[in-house]
């Protein structure tokens, strides 16, 4: 087997507040491989987001990688010095968020943008990187690219926007791409193009992906594997499948159930009571142990590790006798 | 609460509402322009059944949120009439009984609750305006039956609403929009700020309300798979007007207009199947300035020169009668129901 392209070990974020410190990553371990889409999803809070920040090192202050490592092709990178992470930054990890206005600059055109990065990151010249950056707007399926090069990212709808920064994302060829809440701000029929796009272009140019999101039908269609956040946590991870059709934690069964089909009418949705609890009031214990239907004593003493559950990896008791727990 | 003359509960006929969105005089001088106008809802007419949910959908930029607007009286109408348990709302404006009877729950309960009050008092204020109960006592154990109701505790009166989450913060929503006793609440999309989970606890408290209570329901949004689970009957819209309007099963079941099923086609496949979707091309054009004809007729993979030309009124659908469309290719029985929506 291959080394993983990125691999997160045991990374924990801490947030120092007057009132204490909170953990907002605790104990967070996991790997993509080479050309490998990992879906992260969770309720808001549960970290997803922090996750992808940690690995772009871009954390906002005074949020801190306070224990664990990340690893790109084996390197350390969570230590890096502010230039070496510049240079990281769009070569080799690339990123996509959730709102394309905030992410383009507004008073530079589209194509500027493209042509900077490739000019810092690749071996081109302004000229080349200007026929490139052509070449991306087509791809994205942008009408007219060697027009719309010149336009101010105000000119774009909402759609075409996030086109444009896919193709800021992936112009330097990066070879991982953190994708936060890609489609959230786009209408569903958008979403469905940008989504189509996304996965093919990932797919021809063999670049893997971290793709946050809370949307469940965007990670079934699009992920490989699927990393189930809670509280700061990892309380499930596996293939995409067994995840979503088949869960193992409580937490993950209870999640998927709540999404109310599109297929049929339920006379009652599935829910999960209460709310995930603040980073400054976690439970002992599961920190799902107050709201799991499962709950017995153990959870409520002893936090779980990741441990096999069925095909999964799972953080619960309920599959402490299927085998040993892996205690980090 | 129902009575049985079958008078709707509301009623929309050729509503619409335009906006203004003309540069400054001078500035239209100097470039010679003429006035602008955004038609955001243009000519929209639906009935809402006493005891029942009508449902609006449709992308951002359709209409559906000024459709809400216009039904309770934020906005006054451009043209055509409200009609509220068979009084036109234009003339019971000033009739505070009136306005007492319809409430609204709104998308983001992080801003629609004023955060320097006390939870009691904002789910008091209702209660005060219209002077429902006179005494202090009444009204403190008015709120506190109210946050039993949505599954609150009494207690959580004295809170002040940051101290809630989001899903806690649209219950507290809820209960200030039931505490004047309303019949008809208008719910404008009021889960899409929640987390999947507490949003079904939300529809959950919804349902089991709207049959404690006999409560009717204008319920705005743009998730499908929501909508299905609430609604009796569905309308889709496009560009300010609807283009279906149907029984929610029918809809779901044999949707008819292009675009409906453009829609349906584009909702990610979560059973994964492995079904190819083919996601619908272009986007949105902007309300100033729509396409002739049917509005959706760039997008749409059915459309000939009729369709670029005259607008489709809504007519009952050939093969689904209690469905009505706005789409040339369904009355002309060329729209191929069942088989994949592509260009032919």
């Amino acid at each position: 087997m291959t080394a993983p392209l990125l691999e997160v070990r045991n990374l924990r974020v801490e947030f120092p507040t007057r009132r204490g410190t909170l953990v907002a990553l605790d104990d967070v371990s996991f790997s993509i491989a080479h050309g490998e889409v990992l879906g992260v999803v969770g309720e808001s809070g549960a970290g997803k987001s922090m996750t992808g920040a940690a690995i772009i090192g871009l954390l906002e202050p005074p949020g801190r990688i306070a224990g664990g490592q990340i690893l790109l092709n084996g390197r350390r990178i969570d230590n890096l010095p502010y230039a070496e992470l510049r240079k990281l930054r769009g070569r080799e990890i690339g990123a996509i968020f959730q709102d394309p206005l905030t992410t383009l600059n507004p008073l530079y055109t589209v194509g500027q943008q493209l042509v900077e990065t490739m000019v810092t990151h690749l071996p081109l010249n302004p000229a080349q990187a200007r026929a490139k950056a052509i070449e991306w707007l087509e791809l994205v399926g942008i009408p007219a690219a060697s027009q719309r090069i010149d336009s101010y990212p105000h000119e774009f709808s909402g759609g075409m926007r996030q086109r444009v920064v896919i193709a800021l994302a992936l112009c330097a060829e990066p070879k991982l791409i953190v994708a936060d809440e890609p489609t959230t701000a786009l209408d569903v029929s958008i979403q469905a193009q940008v989504i189509t796009l996304l996965k093919s272009l990932a797919r021809d140019k063999g670049t893997s992906m971290m793709l946050v999101t809370h949307d469940m039908g965007v990670i079934a269609e699009t992920a490989d594997r699927v990393a189930v956040m809670y509280a700061g946590r990892i309380v499930e991870i596996g293939a995409v499948r067994n995840v979503v059709l088949n869960a193992s934690h409580p937490y993950s069964a209870g999640l998927m159930g709540s999404i109310p089909p599109v297929g049929r009418r339920l006379e009652r949705l599935q829910q999960i009571d209460g709310s995930m609890p603040r980073l400054s009031a976690i439970p002992r214990g599961c920190p799902y142990n107050p709201r799991c239907p499962q709950v017995f004593d153990r959870c409520r003493m002893e936090r779980p590790e990741l441990m096999p559950a069925r095909e999964n990896l799972a953080a619960c008791w309920l599959y402490a006798e299927q085998g040993v727990p892996r205690h980090a | 609460m129902r009575n049985a003359d079958g008078t709707p509960m509301l009623e929309t006929i050729d509503v619409a509402r335009h906006f203004d969105v003309s540069r400054p005089l001078v500035q239209r001088l100097l470039a010679r322009e003429g006035k602008r106008t955004l038609r955001a809802v243009d000519g929209v007419s639906f009935a809402i059944q006493k005891g029942t949910t009508l449902s609006l959908v449709g992308e951002s930029g359709c209409g559906k949120s000024t459709v809400a607007r216009l039904v309770v009286g934020l906005y006054g109408p451009t043209r055509g009439s409200v009609i509220f348990d068979g009084k036109d709302l234009s003339e019971a404006r000033a009739d505070s009984t009136q306005r007492r009877r319809m409430q609204m729950i709104f998308q983001d309960p992080y801003a629609s609750l004023n955060p320097r009050w006390r939870v009691r008092d904002i789910i008091a204020e209702p209660i005060r305006a219209f002077g429902l109960l006179k005494s202090e006592d009444e009204i403190t154990a008015r709120v506190a039956e109210l946050l039993t109701q949505v599954g609150l505790s009494p207690l959580d009166g004295q809170k002040f609403p940051h101290e809630f989450s989001g899903g806690q913060r649209q219950r507290i929503s809820i209960a200030r929009a039931l505490s004047s006793n309303p019949e008809f609440l208008v719910c404008d999309e009021p889960t899409s700020a929640l987390d999947v989970s507490v949003q079904a606890q939300i529809l959950n408290l919804m349902k089991d309300l709207q049959q404690r209570l006999g409560l009717t329901y204008l319920f705005i949004s743009h998730n499908l798979a929501v909508v299905r689970q609430i609604s009796d009957r569905v309308g889709v819209m496009y560009l300010g007007r609807l283009v279906e309007l149907a029984p929610a099963e029918t809809l779901f079941t044999t949707p008819r207009h292009p675009y409906t099923r453009a829609l349906m086609e584009a909702i990610p496949d979560l059973e994964m199947t492995g079904r190819q979707r083919i996601p619908v091309g272009g986007e949105v054009p902007s309300p100033i300035s729509p396409p002739t004809g049917c509005p959706f007729h760039p997008r749409c993979p059915l459309a000939n020169d009729r369709c670029k030309v005259e607008r489709p009124e809504m007519i009952p659908a050939r093969g689904t009668p209690e469905t009505l469309a706005a789409c040339h290719a369904v009355e002309e029985g060329r729209d191929r129901v069942g088989e994949p929506l592509v260009a032919a």
